[in-house]
């Protein structure tokens, strides 16, 4: 037991040395199509555990992210997006979940941003 | 060792899975010297799957076993992507090749501060420029003729000032700012909305109920603000004409300059005059002020992106004057004195003088890295001085004002939990003359404050704030205010109010208008700390509904508010007595409830209707009973009417504009004497108000508008009791209650450049 607490905390210290930052900055792509896409993936990305803030621009498809890196990472967010229904590059969202999107947001048949015409 | 390793990863994944089946592994590079280096944040994922992984500090990975997906991806940029066929749970060790190429080049897009508009927790209305330009006319007081949140009343018979109210309430249980600085209180409270040019305004946002605490504590039954044209965004040239067939002239002049990249700087100029005299009714009373004003603003705007400091200078300086009584009337020889002997050949007459200066100065911070989080520090100065007399009383007044705020803003783990949070001081140095008495007051003020606000994205928001002050006067107290909505359905909003709000009522500055009548003022104050009386302290609640919907391919919305205000304290203003105006402090109840139903609609394309009924049941303890508010209509009726043509390719489009207010009976004051104490009766009938508008527009730059007011030409009759003895017993100028101008036609013209 001693010997994981020491472990444990020989880890905590080099997540300091590699300097995981709180305040991460990134961005990738993850398809969608308008307004009422945007809140969902917002939405699933600000209800993982570390994300900050999100914004998912409608026009470019750039989510764009400042996260606590000691807290998540790029792969978790991008599941958290899969299981609303939105693929990323990486990961594809199930049939299942992409059914469960709303019939203007079925980005798969046409990714054209149309933000404009509905919400 | 590796049992550790094992036991460390699952302690430190940080999604702990129902998946009783996993994959897990290690990714290494080979380096030159033969070992092997952990790769830290690569991405393993199943190919065509929802499900992905990334390997930890020690290239540790752990990802669930699904059997639906059996070729793992492991990638990681500046290496060679490698697909494993993997059919069964096991645990792996790969070793990824560096790639020569970049795989991906990730081009960050420069980005302006991102600006969310989220659905408020607080029921917020906002007029933008464009509705601002369906009544052309003049001031911030006139700019919300075509907007059913607020109603507009008739100060006096003299001033033709009009005076808005919400829920009820009349504006000094308002809190009006100006870009979040409160303007439009204290010695300003009843000119004041007449102080902004309409051409200066930008937009408005009216909220109803409580609101923030962020501002202050004074808000009782809601807030405005005004958006003023900033130097960056408003056009180089801005110029507005205005004139009507009451002689009323109106020049606007707008000229904005970039300075530099960072600095651009602005002056608006705003002239008016009325010189020529009306007198409709006949009643030897001007109809309208003759009037004077210029006011000159500068206005500089600092923006430096890459730093992320943005600031706000301004300057302002008023100067405003009105003269109102007979026609006759000739200041320089006719003033008379108090205390004068009077043998009954006097004019009467009254002219009232203000000066204003206004400065403010803005300066806020946003973290580069951390759009959310910002801060920002106001600070504001104004000195207004109004000298003016009624007939033979005198009102002057001087109010030194002194107005900081500071103020952060970040989140408690993501922007979906935010906060504010900071301080406030104020200063007001009040110094009045009322006839021959002199009051002086000071008021101090320090306050901390903290708003929390929870969105979830879709459904819920809740704004939960609390505001510690301590005051010289109204002492040390809290204030709580929350804010909530709720969205059940779609397109559907419901929203809830609670809050407290407190204000040192200044008594006169608020009344004004009741020297200009032969009233005699009594102050049967308690001793307090206010002019003798005690602070005002209410209480406001509410709920609204909103429902948009879609008909024939049509959007519209409807919506239900009912808010209700109940005071603990009032100054009460009783004038149920027609030779007495007096003030007390509230002994048994006063409230205002106010239910509004509004319904919005585009009922032929381009032809938009808005429609709303109002229901006030505003009541205060007088001394002859718990009776309606004087002058305050139970029932309102609402229409407007917009349409506009499709605009053509050089910008010309024709707008036209039709508004229907209906005000239903009024009480008057005096109503419960046993003889009727004003020769008008106990009530005054309801009335209609019709006004239009249509403006042309050539191009991008000029337009052209031609309006009336009061089309069917409404009017009281003899607006000034005891018009032909007005220095006589039975003078009084305050019972207003139709507009006193008939129909009012007017023309102006816009140019932009």
């Amino acid at each position: 037991m001693k010997k994981i607490v020491v472990v444990l905390m020989a880890m905590t210290l080099t997540n300091v040395a590699f300097g995981q930052n709180k305040n991460k900055k990134m961005t990738f792509e993850v398809n969608g199509k308008c307004e009422m896409c945007k809140t969902r993936i917002e939405k699933a990305a600000l209800n993982v555990s570390g994300v900050k803030f999100a914004d998912w621009s409608i026009p470019t498809h750039q989510l764009s992210l400042i996260v606590d890196e000691r807290k998540t990472n790029a792969m978790a967010i991008k599941m958290a997006i899969a299981e609303v229904g939105h693929d990323s590059k990486e990961l594809k969202a199930t049939q299942e979940a992409y059914d469960n999107v709303h019939p203007c947001c079925k980005y798969r048949e046409d990714n054209t941003d149309d933000g404009k015409s509905h919400h | 060792m590796q049992k550790i390793y094992r036991l460390v990863a699952l302690l430190i994944a940080t999604n702990f899975t129902l998946y009783a089946q996993e994959v897990t592994g290690l990714v290494v590079e080979n380096i030159p010297n033969g070992k092997e280096l952990p790769l830290a944040g690569a991405n393993v994922y199943w190919l065509n799957s929802p499900i992905g992984a990334t390997t930890d500090q020690n290239g540790r990975f752990t990802i669930p076993q699904d059997p639906k997906y059996d070729r793992l991806v492991i990638s990681y940029i500046g290496f060679i992507t490698d697909t494993l066929t993997i059919g069964a749970p096991k645990d792996i060790k790969h070793i990824l090749l560096a790639n020569n190429q970049l795989e991906e080049v990730v081009v960050e897009k420069k980005r302006d501060a991102v600006k969310k508009t989220f659905f408020s927790a607080q029921n917020v209305v906002t007029i933008n420029s464009a509705e601002l330009l369906k009544a052309a006319c003049c001031n911030l007081s006139e700019s919300f003729e075509t907007n059913p949140a607020i109603d507009v009343n008739f100060n006096d018979a003299l001033t033709g000032t009009k005076q808005i109210q919400m829920l009820g309430l009349t504006s000094p249980y308002l809190m009006i700012t100006q870009e979040n600085i409160p303007m439009v209180r204290g010695a300003s409270q009843v000119y004041g909305l007449t102080f902004t040019p309409g051409t200066w305004v930008e937009s408005i946002q009216i909220t109803k109920g409580a609101g923030s605490v962020v501002n202050g504590f004074e808000s009782i039954s809601g807030q405005i603000n005004t958006e003023i044209v900033k130097p960056l965004t408003d056009y180089p040239v801005f110029l507005n004409g205005y004139a009507n067939l009451n002689g009323r002239l109106e020049l606007n002049a707008h000229i904005n300059q970039k300075i530099s990249d960072r600095w651009s700087t602005g002056i608006n100029v705003h002239a008016n005059n009325r010189s020529v005299k009306v007198d409709n009714n006949g009643d030897g009373f001007l109809d309208a002020p003759l009037a004077d004003q210029i006011n000159v603003q500068n206005r500089w705007q600092y923006q430096n992106p890459e730093t992320g400091w943005v600031s706000f200078l301004s300057f302002r300086y008023l100067n405003d004057d009105k003269q109102v009584g007979q026609v006759n009337y000739e200041p320089s020889i006719h003033r008379v004195n108090q205390g004068a002997a009077l043998d009954g050949s006097e004019i009467w007459g009254s002219e009232i003088n203000t000066n204003r200066f206004d400065s403010s100065a803005k300066l806020g911070y946003v973290f580069p890295e951390l759009p959310f989080q910002s801060i920002g520090f106001q600070a504001s100065y104004s000195n207004h001085k109004q000298d003016a007399y009624f007939g033979l009383n005198q009102y002057d007044i001087d109010h030194q004002s002194l107005y900081t705020n500071l103020i952060f803003n970040s989140i408690i783990g993501n922007t979906k939990n935010k906060f504010k949070a900071g301080l406030n001081a104020a200063y007001d140095g009040y110094d009045e003359l009322v006839n021959d008495q002199a009051f002086q007051r000071v008021d101090r003020s320090l306050g901390a404050f903290f708003e929390y606000g929870y969105e979830d994205l879709e459904r819920l928001s809740v704004t939960a704030g609390v505001r510690f002050d301590t005051h010289n006067r109204l002492g040390n107290f809290f204030t709580p205010r929350i804010h909530a909505r709720y969205t059940p359905w779609e397109r559907a909003s419901l929203r809830a109010s609670f809050g407290l709000g407190r204000r040192a009522a200044n008594i006169f500055a608020e009344n004004q208008r009741l020297f200009a009548s032969s009233r005699v003022i009594q102050l049967n104050g308690n001793g307090g700390d206010i002019y003798g009386f005690d602070a005002e302290k209410a209480m406001n609640f509410g709920v609204s509904y909103l429902q948009g919907f879609t008909l024939f391919n049509r959007p519209g919305n409807v919506s239900v508010d009912f808010y209700r205000t109940d005071f603990e304290n009032q100054v009460v203003v009783d004038w149920e007595n027609p030779s007495a105006v007096r003030f007390t402090n509230l002994t048994g109840e006063s409230f205002a409830n106010s239910l509004q139903v509004e319904f919005n609609y585009e009922i032929l394309p381009s032809l938009e209707l808005r429609t709303a009924y109002k229901y006030y049941d505003v009541k205060t303890s007088y001394q002859t009973g718990l009776l309606q508010q004087p002058l305050q209509a139970q029932n309102r009726y609402f229409l407007n009417l917009g349409y506009e043509t499709k605009i053509k390719e050089n910008g010309s489009q024709w707008r036209f504009d039709y508004t229907l207010h209906t005000v239903g009976e009024q009480r008057l004051p005096g109503s419960e004497n046993t003889v009727p104490t004003t020769q008008f009766g106990r009530v005054a009938d309801g009335y209609s108000l019709m006004n239009a508008q249509i403006t042309k527009v050539f191009s991008k730059k000029f337009e052209v508008y031609l309006g009336g007011e009061n089309l069917t030409g409404v009017r009281q009759g003899n607006p000034v009791l005891g018009a032909s003895d007005p220095f006589g017993p039975d003078f009084d100028t305050t019972v207003v209650f139709r507009p006193i101008l008939g129909t009012m036609v007017y023309t102006g013209f816009r140019f932009k450049g």
